[in-house]
């Protein structure tokens, strides 16, 4: 699905990179071609990304590779075209999509979101419900929104802002959205049940590690694999075991950096990402 | 020649907001329209926080309806899948509750929720969904059951019926006879909650002659017919703090300062006196003393 694991895209990566420096790329904008590598190949879908970086990544998507993702405006609204964060009141617009037709779209599995997770675990149960026992919890979170029904119909994918051993936990406190060892217990959640990536301000996961267990595919620009395992709360598993294989996540290119700029003039996405202390 | 006399007059269900809430009682399951901190019927909201009516049920695509009555006390259990004040993603009064243990949860997911909306508005026992199979909403939720496909054998969750005694939404128009219009973007499921209900009230912006709603309005706006109301109310300013597009947005100074009152019990006391233990006309008053105040 994304370029991310082959041959080709980590010289090319390697080669942007240099021209990448000069124009000043940061983490943030490394994170959000991640975000939008994992729309490729979707198609005319509603992509729903949750937070600015996600969001950032699904527009750059629909600008250039995937042109036949819907995206809404945040309301009730389908964007005609791909427009800047903030913009999006006086956007031309494609189509109506009010909260209850999410559902239907939802149920029809014809979307891929990037959920956030307080708590994310080596299957890939994610929690945004509570903090310690649910029945008192310690902390009160948003509640399981439709993480429960976008597990059980479509892919879903996460973007965690700030990659810790305190969201990647051994076990959640409550699964929200639904990882790949619960789903097999539900046989009508197995069948449309895909959590394609887990991506963080430091890497690039899937579940395809042994036993549908959480596995690095690659390490942002200056982010050690070790890094990674670190603020990783449980076992992380590699490519085949071999860290040789855990590849270096692309950077943009300059016409995409140009785009992810146009789309955040105001730099909202260093919010999610602050930049380096060096560029600031 | 016998004169045609004109049409008889369909029944006028004008009320007040204190006629709805001596419509209710305590111990009620009551449905609140809107979704988060959007176009909530807030004066009625209010209306309950200034009453003695107590043990309530709310079941809402949660805002600050929740927060508000939390912090009143008069909440016994709250059926959501999130409560949210959208800007401040984390409602703060219904997290102290949760927190410290004052309110019972039913938590499902979102897509369930519909469902149960739905399933009561068209008088089912349950819907069936593949939403929340897996996921620890099962696990929180022991009651709920699972229901096998008599065709092809997969099991699903009976999602039962969300059935209210009573259902409150707040819409921009309304004419005296019930019939009620969405102007913003999204009807929400204010029509579902009025179907799952058996004492249903609208409040609005504005009550305008029937004629009047279409005027610059397409047909679909006119969401809810009069056959789903037993009382409408004029509330202008009604969803505030919450959005009532495109009458107007969210007050988010208001929202910030409700918000700031969750862990300060003097706070709490002073916002009590001043925008809940006064009459609506009262409120809004205050509301644009303190908007003059900070502009």
């Amino acid at each position: 699905m994304t370029d991310v694991g082959n041959a080709t895209a980590q010289t090319s990566a390697v080669e942007t990179s240099s021209t990448a420096t000069a124009m000043n790329v940061t983490r943030a904008d490394v994170c959000v071609i991640a975000c939008a590598e994992a729309f490729r190949g979707n198609g005319a879908i509603v992509a729903s990304p949750m937070s600015t970086v996600a969001r950032l990544g699904a527009l750059v998507a629909r600008w250039t590779f995937e042109p036949d993702l819907l995206i809404s405006d945040g309301e009730a609204q389908l964007l005609a075209e791909p427009v800047p964060l903030g913009s999006e009141p006086n956007a031309p617009k494609e189509g109506w999509l009010p909260f209850r037709d999410v559902f239907h779209v939802v149920n029809s599995g014809r979307r891929h979101v990037i959920m956030g997770a307080t708590q994310i675990d080596r299957f890939g149960n994610q929690n945004i419900s509570a903090l310690g026992d649910w029945r008192q919890p310690k902390v009160q979170l948003l509640g399981a929104r439709g993480a429960p029904g976008n597990t059980a119909n479509h892919a879903t994918s996460y973007w965690v802002n700030a990659h810790s051993t305190r969201v990647f936990v051994d076990k959640v406190d409550f699964a929200s959205g639904v990882g790949t060892d619960r789903a097999a217990q539900a046989r009508e959640v197995a069948r449309h049940h895909h959590l394609p990536f887990v991506i963080t301000d430091l890497a690039v996961l899937d579940l395809h590690g042994p036993g549908a267990t959480m596995r690095l595919l690659s390490v942002h620009p200056g982010v050690a694999i070790d890094d990674v395992i670190r603020a990783t709360g449980f076992p992380l598993a590699l490519p085949d075991d071999d860290p040789a294989k855990v590849t270096t996540s692309r950077e943009p290119s300059p016409t995409e950096l140009a785009i992810i700029n146009h789309l955040d003039p105001k730099g909202l996405r260093f919010h999610e990402v602050p930049r380096p202390e060096a560029t600031t | 020649m016998t004169e045609v006399p004109a049409p008889a007059r369909p029944t006028d269900r004008t009320m007040t907001i204190e006629d709805v809430v001596g419509r209710l009682e305590s111990g009620m399951t009551i449905g609140v329209g809107g979704w988060g901190s959007r176009r909530k019927p807030m004066a009625l909201v209010r209306a309950i926080a200034r009453s003695d009516l107590r043990d309530l049920t709310l079941v809402s695509y949660g805002g600050p309806d929740v927060g508000l009555l939390c912090a009143t006390g008069q909440l016994r259990k709250v059926v959501y899948a999130f409560v949210s004040l959208d800007s401040i993603p984390l409602e703060p009064h219904f997290r102290a509750a949760r927190q410290d243990g004052t309110v019972e949860a039913v938590e499902y997911d979102e897509g369930m929720f519909y469902w149960g909306l739905y399933a009561a508005a068209n008088r089912l026992p349950f819907l069936p969904t593949r939403a929340g199979l897996g996921s620890s909403v099962m696990d929180v939720n022991p009651d709920l059951r699972t229901v096998t496909d008599p065709y092809a054998g997969g099991e699903f969750v009976a999602v039962p019926a969300l059935t209210l005694d009573a259902a409150i939404v707040h819409t921009n128009r309304a004419d005296k006879r019930g019939n009620a219009q969405f102007l913003g973007p999204d009807p929400y499921f204010d029509d579902l909650f009025l179907l799952a209900a058996r004492h249903r009230f609208v409040t609005t912006e504005r009550i305008v002659p029937t004629g009047d709603l279409l005027r610059d309005a397409a047909v679909q706006t006119v969401r809810i017919n009069r056959t789903m109301v037993d009382g409408v109310v004029e509330t202008p300013g009604g969803a505030h703090f919450t959005t009532c597009e495109p009458d107007y947005g969210r007050d988010e100074t208001f929202q910030k300062h409700y918000a700031a009152t969750a862990r300060d019990a003097q706070a709490w006391a002073d916002f009590r006196r001043e925008f809940i233990d006064v009459d609506e006309a009262t409120y809004q008053a205050n509301v644009r003393a303190l908007q003059g105040a900070s502009a």
